[in-house]
């Protein structure tokens, strides 16, 4: 029941992001008789300081947040999984090296760094994928290591080798399969990672500009009537709680059910 | 403890620092365009541009740069802020204060909310408490900081009037901006003081020490925690990088004058020499808390040495 819950907020996220921008939306809709108006019939969520639908604005935000989520674990689980997974087969000074870069990314926290190059860089989503992608790719090169130095010397990998393949087909048909499993929930979890961070870069403005919405600058920009308008701050930020809830039920569930310890 | 792990361990961080500080440095090249132009906007005269640009350095080899940035470092020299002409290394020693009261009290807040919350989830396995507990775990790392510090102004400041709005005044002052830190972490010991706990109560040990007829209360604390307190410790040294990431967050929504609130306003007055101090800070800080954490976790456990535990 509570995991039916879950997965249909996933779900509903997911499908308000692909098919939002075909809904009939108004969310840069100034309408000014409605500013800061509360919940009603015409406007479910009601409206917020320039009078713009709410709800309309909360699913442009997650069309950001999912946009921006996606992309950054694509970028960051292929190119930290590639790195890491070539480093430790090669082993030798790649790498001793690549273990070098990783304890220097790890010595910053994480969305520190991610602010202050999104900061460095300018606002815009563009920049803020890249940030965030900068930041990120390391734990996964830090896992996809771990897991080929455990694998690289079974006999199955012996046999490729003795059968001549080469350093990519290896780790490309017989490593990667054997560590999807901790990478996948590595990423399901990076992804409810990165939309708490995108929504906390556009809190501090370095994310999506106006009229573009995001439920991070939402709430920021709510934060101003919350004694008048509650509601402004209440929604979005509703919205990313369930959405990384749930994210990291799902997680749960699927490490339990693929029987992996990450860590 | 013996001095080849501690000199290892030490070296190894030093390496960590000469990275950390190459990428600050490096931070205000990724300007796009011309940093320069960035900063003082693109109607500067270019006398002005080119004074910024020999007082950043910016008109040497990169190299040189570099040397001369560690060189800076090594006298506490991190240069001038664009905004205000003050030393950075002023700037954030006034600032540095504010941010270290905010990670104790955060931290504080966690250890006591997560510790008793891990132990009676642990002791009372599966009942109605422990699934509390877990759900109250799910919810800390669920909610972001940013909702939760606005919420709890509404709640507690606007609507009860019991704690100021913002600002840095008091001890009351620093209760909603601890909690709305502290509270992911808290959500995260919990778990671990759990799961470690847990480990812990099937040992052999622990069996023995009820069947001498102990007292529970002090199985849980004479035998299990003393075992259990080792995941604890170094969860709580690598969440503390975690804690001064989200100070920036939390800062800002609180206005707490420290570090983070720093970062953002340098961030929008485009004052880049500072951004690049508030980072370099933080991250040795951060630095400094993760080896001394592997230094007391080798202390306290003979088994964690390097060449030991492979």
């Amino acid at each position: 029941m509570r995991h039916k819950l879950f997965a249909s907020i996933l779900l509903l996220w997911l499908l308000v992001s692909v098919f939002g921008p075909l809904l009939p939306l108004t969310p840069d809709q100034i309408d000014l008789p409605n500013i800061l108006a509360g919940p009603g019939i015409e406007h479910l969520l009601g409206n917020d300081e320039l009078g713009r639908p709410v709800l309309d604005r909360l699913i442009m935000g997650a069309q950001t947040s999912f946009l921006v989520a996606i992309w950054v674990v694509a970028i960051s689980a292929v190119c930290g999984t590639m790195l890491g997974a070539f480093a430790a087969y090669s082993g030798g000074i790649m790498d001793l090296l690549l273990v070098r870069i990783i304890d220097v990314f790890l010595a910053f926290p994480g969305i520190l760094l991610a602010i202050a190059l999104a900061g460095v860089m300018g606002p815009g989503i563009d920049n803020v994928i890249i940030a965030l992608s900068i930041v990120g790719w390391v734990g996964y090169a830090r896992l996809a290591r771990a897991q080929v130095l455990s694998l690289k010397h079974r006999d199955h990998i012996s046999a490729a080798i003795a059968l001549g393949q080469g350093r990519i087909p290896i780790v490309r048909k017989h490593l990667l399969p054997l560590i999807a499993a901790p990478l996948i929930i590595e990423a399901t979890f990076g992804v409810a990672g990165i939309v708490i961070a995108e929504a906390g870069l556009s809190f501090l403005g370095l994310g999506v500009q106006p009229p573009a919405a995001s439920w991070g600058s939402m709430i920021r920009d709510g934060a101003r009537y919350m004694l008048v308008a509650p509601h402004l701050v209440l929604a979005p930020g509703a919205c990313i709680m369930l959405v990384v809830l749930s994210i990291n039920l799902l997680g749960d569930n699927l490490r339990d059910r693929l029987d992996v310890r990450i860590g | 403890m013996n001095t080849g792990y501690i000199i290892s361990r030490l070296s190894s961080a030093l390496l960590v620092v000469v990275g950390v500080v190459s990428i600050v440095f490096l931070l205000i090249h990724l300007v796009p365009g011309d940093p320069v132009e960035v900063m003082l906007g693109e109607s500067a005269h270019a006398a002005d541009r080119e004074a910024l640009r020999a007082a950043l350095g910016l008109d040497l080899p990169l190299l040189q740069q570099l040397f001369n940035y560690f060189h800076g470092l090594a006298s506490l020299d991190l240069g001038q802020s664009l905004h205000s002409q003050r030393p950075i290394s002023n700037i954030l020693a006034d600032r540095l204060p504010a941010t270290l009261e905010l990670a104790v009290y955060a931290l504080l807040f966690a250890v006591v909310i997560a510790i008793p919350l891990g132990i009676i989830a642990a002791v009372r396995k599966g009942s109605m408490a422990d699934v509390g507990a877990m759900g109250f775990s799910m919810l800390g790392v669920s909610i972001p900081n940013f909702w939760m510090g606005p919420i709890l102004i509404l709640i507690f400041s606007l609507w009860l009037g019991v704690t100021p709005v913002s600002g840095r005044s008091g001890v009351e002052s620093v209760i909603l901006p601890a909690i709305t830190l502290g509270t992911a972490l808290a959500a995260i010991l919990a778990r671990m003081v759990r799961s470690s706990l847990l480990e812990v109560l099937n040992e052999d040990f622990v069996r023995t020490a009820r069947a001498k007829g102990l007292p529970e209360s002090k199985v849980i604390w004479r035998h299990a925690m003393r075992n259990a307190w080792l995941p604890v410790i170094t969860l709580m040294g690598l969440q503390l990088g975690t804690l001064l990431g989200g100070a920036v967050i939390t800062e800002t929504v609180f206005s707490w004058p420290g570090l983070g609130s720093l970062l953002v306003e340098s961030i929008q007055k485009r004052d880049y020499p500072v951004v690049q101090g508030c980072v370099l800070v933080i991250s040795l800080a951060y630095v400094v808390v993760n080896t001394l954490t592997d230094l007391v976790y080798a202390a306290i456990d003979p088994r964690i040495r390097l060449g030991e535990d492979g």
